[in-house]
């Protein structure tokens, strides 16, 4: 527990020290702003963050794995790894340590988001109910992209790779409900049952269905356990 | 403190190294002695936890390596050859990460911190970031976490690779001071370091070990090969030529000598035979004027040289 705590604080602290994450922060504000603009600007343009949160998750993809990137990668390619795995910290410590933190800077990224809620709040009048659970779903989106985040850090040392092998999986999880519209009956389902953004839709709609929580947490279990054995398997090769 | 049972380790199918069995006594320093690539980098990775072998066994402190092995890593310091460090932090800010992973106390921490600080000689450079410090400190750096929570165990590779020729000296001294307060176990392909610093000396080559042996035994035992310095008055070519019909010499090496008095001879002979008596002789029969007779140790590059070179 004392390891994962001290993880956990070196990784938050750095954070905030190196300019990485104030960059991907900034970018995902511009981009869901703008994009935000459009939205309530359209005639008849409806007064929720519906528009604001499915823009976000799409962002997500490609920003969620730039948080994560430098965490197992720049480990691996500094050499650090080996002093940090041949003190007494096992694998798992170092992982979910390292998740939790960009877990923490990513809810430190959306919290800036709720400024646009305000102006909803303010210029219109929002339906409450959809706002808390879309914000609930956009959450354990993000959860989710971070951890496939980490197994894409943890299985080279070279950032860029780490973040494009993030964005790949993430892409796949994301749109294949888009193969789904294309196909009938189980292998349909079964791909709807897949796509992170066929769960969020419900979550933006207002629905906070528990198989739509435990299969966002189930996928941040499944990966940040591959990212474990990834770990692991680094020192038998 | 160390016991190591013939482990083996193969990356692929290529054997990194073979069936290596050593162990260290409390308080020593072993010095682990060979060329690059000989395999001193993989024994120091099984030795602190970070490969497993592929065969064998290796225990620190009474834990097995392997299967107990967060036990065993809290008894190990470790400077790995890279001195891999957290660039972005500064240097109390990275022995206070190190010290907490390693289940450090917080005060204990700030109390060791300032003692490896002070003993490493990084007083000034307590606040910088370890970026901006020059490769020497750095090393310091490594070894000041290597130490920070009193491992019984330190294992250090490669500690003065790439830095320069006064903080070698001063990163030489500063480990054999802490040779006393811990088992130590250093690798380095520099000989005069080696015999400087080691109360024992492993010499590995292509893996496995050639050699075991404290430093000045190294030199005349275990080297394979004794040598004879001989100072001779008379005529040189045909001192050379009976010199060549002794039993068991091998070579023969002419040195001048200024002056040109008498001739000086390095004759290297076969291990184990003490040919000093035969050689005497060889220069009495002949008239010859006997000036000087004797042994001579190897120097450690000669021995070193000689064992892993393959023999032709």
């Amino acid at each position: 527990m004392n390891n994962l705590i001290a993880i956990t604080w070196k990784e938050t602290k750095a954070y905030f020290v190196l300019p990485a994450a104030y960059v991907v922060g900034a970018m995902f504000l511009v981009l869901t702003g703008v994009f935000f603009v459009f939205d309530i600007t359209l005639p008849f343009a409806e007064a929720g963050i519906r528009g604001l949160v499915e823009w976000a998750s799409f962002f997500l993809i490609f920003l969620a794995p730039l948080l994560t990137m430098r965490l197992l990668a720049e480990e691996q390619k500094l050499g650090t790894l080996e002093l940090l795995l041949t003190s007494p910290v096992r694998e798992w410590e170092v992982v979910l340590g390292k998740y939790i933190a960009s877990l923490l800077a990513l809810l430190a990224i959306i919290a800036f988001t709720s400024y646009y809620t305000i102006v909803i709040y303010v210029f219109g009048n929002p339906d409450t109910g959809p706002v808390l659970s879309s914000y609930i779903g956009l959450i354990l989106y993000g959860a989710a992209a971070l951890a496939v985040g980490m197994l894409g850090s943890s299985l080279s040392s070279n950032q860029i790779v780490a973040a494009v092998l993030g964005t790949a999986v993430l892409l796949f999880f994301s749109f294949i409900n888009r193969v789904a519209a294309i196909v009938e009956g189980t292998p349909a389902e079964i791909l709807n049952g897949l796509s992170m953004n066929t769960r969020l839709t419900d979550f933006v709609r207002g629905i906070i269905d528990t198989s739509h929580i435990v299969y966002f947490l189930s996928i941040v279990a499944i990966f940040l356990f591959l990212a474990i054995r990834s770990l692991e398997t680094r020192r038998w090769r | 403190m160390i016991e190591v049972k013939n482990i083996t380790k193969y990356f692929g199918t290529f054997p990194a190294i073979t069936d290596l069995s050593f162990s260290v006594e409390q308080g020593e320093i072993l010095g682990f002695l060979g060329p690059n690539g000989a395999g001193k980098s993989t024994t120091m990775k099984i030795l602190t936890g970070f490969l497993p072998p592929s065969s064998g066994s290796v225990e620190i402190a009474g834990y097995d390596i392997v299967e107990q092995s967060l036990d065993a890593r809290k008894h190990i310091g470790y400077l790995p050859e890279t001195v891999p460090l957290y660039t972005d932090m500064d240097v109390s800010e990275y022995l206070s990460f190190m010290g907490r992973i390693r289940g450090m106390s917080s005060e204990s921490i700030s109390t060791r911190s300032e003692e490896v600080i002070e003993l490493c000689g990084l007083n000034e450079y307590r606040a910088s970031i370890i970026n901006k410090l020059s490769k020497g400190f750095r090393q310091r750096v490594g070894i000041a976490q290597a130490i920070l929570h009193e491992p019984d165990v330190l294992v250090l590779d490669e500690p003065t690779i790439g830095i320069d020729p006064i903080q070698v000296v001063e990163t030489r001294q500063l480990i054999k001071d802490l040779g006393h307060a811990h088992t130590l176990i250093l690798s380095s392909h520099i000989l005069p370091e080696v015999s400087m610093i080691c109360d024992r000396v492993i010499i590995i080559h292509e893996g496995q070990i050639v050699a075991i042996d404290d430093p000045a035994n190294l030199g005349t035992t275990l080297s394979g090969v004794e040598r004879v310095e001989l100072e001779v008055k008379g005529p040189n070519v045909e001192i050379i030529k009976e010199l060549e019909r002794t039993d068991g010499v091998q070579e023969i090496e002419r040195i001048t000598v200024a002056g040109g008095a008498y001739h000086r001879y390095h004759i290297t002979v076969t291990l184990g035979l003490d040919l000093r008596a035969e050689l005497a002789k060889v220069v009495v029969n002949n008239n010859w004027e006997l000036i000087k007779l004797q042994t001579l140790g190897m120097s450690l590059e000669e021995i070193f040289l000689r064992l892993t070179l393959d023999e032709d």
